[in-house]
């Protein structure tokens, strides 16, 4: 106790900066593959999606990312088991950090395609398991989080093909798509923002202090949806088309229409993205502070404070500033041949699995999320060729992962526990 | 630092573009056998020569973007149609530049002439043949667009219409080959033997680059069958 109280500056100033820079590497890396659809798709120009990615992977931090934020907290160690050495869960909690930090500054130094969710998991059950003892982690509560990364693929593979085969058989197979596009996306649109909205109100909104019944979130997200078609309905208006377009590729001027509803699901998956992913930068921030701020008192129920969600999404937006802009048009040019009905069929296919993830407080990998709902959307045969060996690359940086996490928080937590003890 | 992304990786390229492209070279190819039927009737031997050139330096160069092509057509990829049927359209396609090559090279070197009598028959069957040619190029245009409603519907049909009409081009054609064989049989005491032969076996062989043309279209059929 008394090492926490007379080092409380320097600990939770470690756990600003170590948070910070994982918020920076999620920024740097990880938005590019979240934005990477509606760069590639055409759909938004990268400086569009840079701008969207700073506002909305902060709305999704600050709105909607308290849930995960808990489990990554206090979810995943019983932090009750701790009993007279709360500073064991404080050095456990910077460890993790640091290694999991080092871990994805690692592994993008060599295009491994690693999650920053299953570096911090494994970071942190690393230390649990070893630094503490077996029984401190919560095993169940693991078991559900890795269940989850790999149900969220195949959910969002199968919300993927769903949307995609409904967009055929309402839009594409028609006498006259063009029209048929005007008609239907406007209820898409109604559907990303009925979806957001109501996952946010639901489950997000609770941890900024807001708390309604569910009927009136209900007509919230209902009269959010419905602004949020009509907008994009006066933008399908104004766009411009032209016969000469559809004489080359049948379909250009339907996808024009597609393009302005992947601009919405664009704004859905930053903040859907910045709801999950991070969580996995502030969590252990939010746990270090907690402990310290009330002196060792680990049990105490309060929220998130609304700051650390701030510094989250601000270190989210410094590594988009600073380097995340040249991953996403590196990412975004690689994918040239995805059309916008696709990218929007993947898209919101991964952002709807995220958010209710989320919702659920489940950290899962938006990436790996996203590379489901491309597979979903490639199994109604509508993409030109996709490269399976991706999905095995995906299995191996899990198995790599988890320990290397695990191994460098253990190191770390001994460190720190030599270092302050 | 240029990064791999696993988004990124995971879009292989198409083939569907690369294809078309190839079938595009094609077709520039059997083109020429207009022009070069036209200077062996005028008796043109310069310009004969310069058409085969022309043709020649096609087929390689349509060579060269079939090889670049089953090149990038690994294993693992997961294509909305089977990477067999891909490579066997492309080896079809070549055949269509090989056989227009093979035909110019007989006809160029030896310096075939061909009687007034079968001129006008043998320029209608060479039209009709990059008719056909041009057909099937058109169907492989439409590749992109079944792979956009998902090789379903209305785009479908179409396309079966497209390759209906690729048939009944084909029939025409093998109609001209057998007049152009009758006219040639009334004449064929009066000249000498071995250039009859040859000019038997050039015309059989135009009529074989419509058919093959037609190959390329009922390739592509086994495409749309589910």
């Amino acid at each position: 106790m008394e090492i926490l109280v007379a080092n409380s500056t320097i600990l939770i100033g470690m756990a600003v900066v170590f948070g910070l820079f994982m918020a920076w590497g999620i920024g740097a890396n990880d938005v590019a593959n979240a934005m990477g659809t509606s760069v590639g798709s055409g759909a938004l120009t990268f400086k569009q999606a840079v701008i969207i990615a700073a506002i909305f992977e902060c709305a999704g931090a600050v709105l909607a990312g308290g849930e995960v934020t808990a489990t990554i907290r206090k979810g995943i160690i019983d932090v009750s088991s701790l009993g007279t050495t709360p500073e064991l869960l404080v050095y456990g909690m910077l460890a993790s950090l640091l290694a999991a930090g080092i871990w994805l500054l690692l592994a993008t130094r060599m295009g491994w395609p690693v999650s920053t969710t299953h570096s911090i998991v494994g970071a942190i059950v690393g230390f649990g398991a070893v630094g503490i003892g077996m029984e401190a982690v919560q095993w169940v509560k693991v078991g559900t989080i890795a269940m989850s990364w790999v149900t969220s693929p195949l959910m969002a593979g199968a919300i993927g093909f769903a949307l995609f085969r409904s967009i055929q058989k309402l839009i594409i197979d028609t006498e006259d798509p063009l029209e048929k596009a005007k008609k239907y996306v406007p209820y898409y649109i109604f559907m990303v923002g009925f979806i957001m909205a109501m996952v946010t109100l639901l489950k997000g909104l609770k941890h900024v202090g807001v708390k309604l019944p569910f009927d009136e979130n209900l007509i919230y997200a209902t009269i959010i949806g419905v602004i949020v078609a009509l907008i994009g309905t006066v933008m399908i208006k104004r766009l411009k088309f032209t016969a000469k377009a559809d004489k080359k590729f049948h379909y250009a001027n339907m996808e024009k229409i597609f393009g302005v509803l992947m601009i919405f699901t664009a704004i859905a998956m930053a903040f859907a993205h910045g709801s999950n992913d991070v969580a996995n930068a502030i969590g252990p921030v939010a746990a270090v502070y907690g402990i310290v701020s009330s002196a060792g008192e680990i049990a105490s129920k309060s929220a998130t404070p609304v700051w650390i969600l701030v510094l989250g999404g601000g270190g989210i937006v410094l590594g988009l500033a600073t380097y995340g802009h040249k991953v996403i048009a590196t990412v975004g040019s690689g994918i040239s041949e995805l059309t916008p009905s696709r990218g929007f069929a993947a898209t919101l296919a991964a952002a709807t699995t995220v958010v209710v993830a989320s919702g659920t407080g489940l950290p899962i990998s938006t990436t790996h999320t996203l590379v489901g709902a491309v597979i979903g959307v490639g199994l109604a045969r509508g993409i030109g060729a996709l490269n399976t060996g991706v999905i095995g690359k995906i299995f191996l940086s899990w198995v790599v992962t988890l320990p290397a996490g695990a191994i460098l928080s253990i190191l770390f937590f001994f460190f720190f526990k030599g270092f302050f003890g | 630092m240029v990064r791999s992304s696993p988004i990124s990786n995971l879009f292989a390229g198409s083939p569907v573009k690369p294809l078309q492209k190839h079938m595009g070279k094609i077709h520039d190819c059997v083109k020429l056998l207009n022009p070069f039927f036209k200077a062996v009737i005028a008796k043109d031997h310069d310009k004969v020569a310069d058409v085969y050139q022309e043709i020649y330096n096609l087929e390689v160069e349509a060579d060269n973007l079939k090889h670049e092509l089953r090149i990038h057509l690994p294993n693992s990829l997961f294509m909305p149609m089977p990477r067999e049927r891909i490579l066997d359209i492309v080896t079809v396609q070549d055949q269509l530049a090989n056989k227009v090559k093979h035909l110019a090279g007989v006809a160029h070197c030896r310096k075939m002439e061909i009687p007034d009598e079968v001129a006008e028959l043998l320029t209608a069957l060479v039209e009709h043949t990059i008719a056909a040619s041009h057909q099937a190029k058109k169907i492989i245009n439409e590749l992109d667009e079944l792979v956009e409603v998902g090789f379903r519907g209305r785009e479908v049909s179409s396309v079966e219409e497209m390759i209906n009409e690729l048939d009944k081009i084909e029939v025409e054609a093998d109609k001209l080959e057998s007049q152009i064989n009758n006219a040639m049989f009334a004449i064929e005491s009066g000249m000498n033997p071995v250039d009859v032969i040859f000019i038997y076996r050039v015309i059989h062989e135009v009529g074989e680059v419509a058919d093959i043309a037609q190959r390329v279209g009922s390739r592509l059929e086994l495409l749309l069958a589910r």
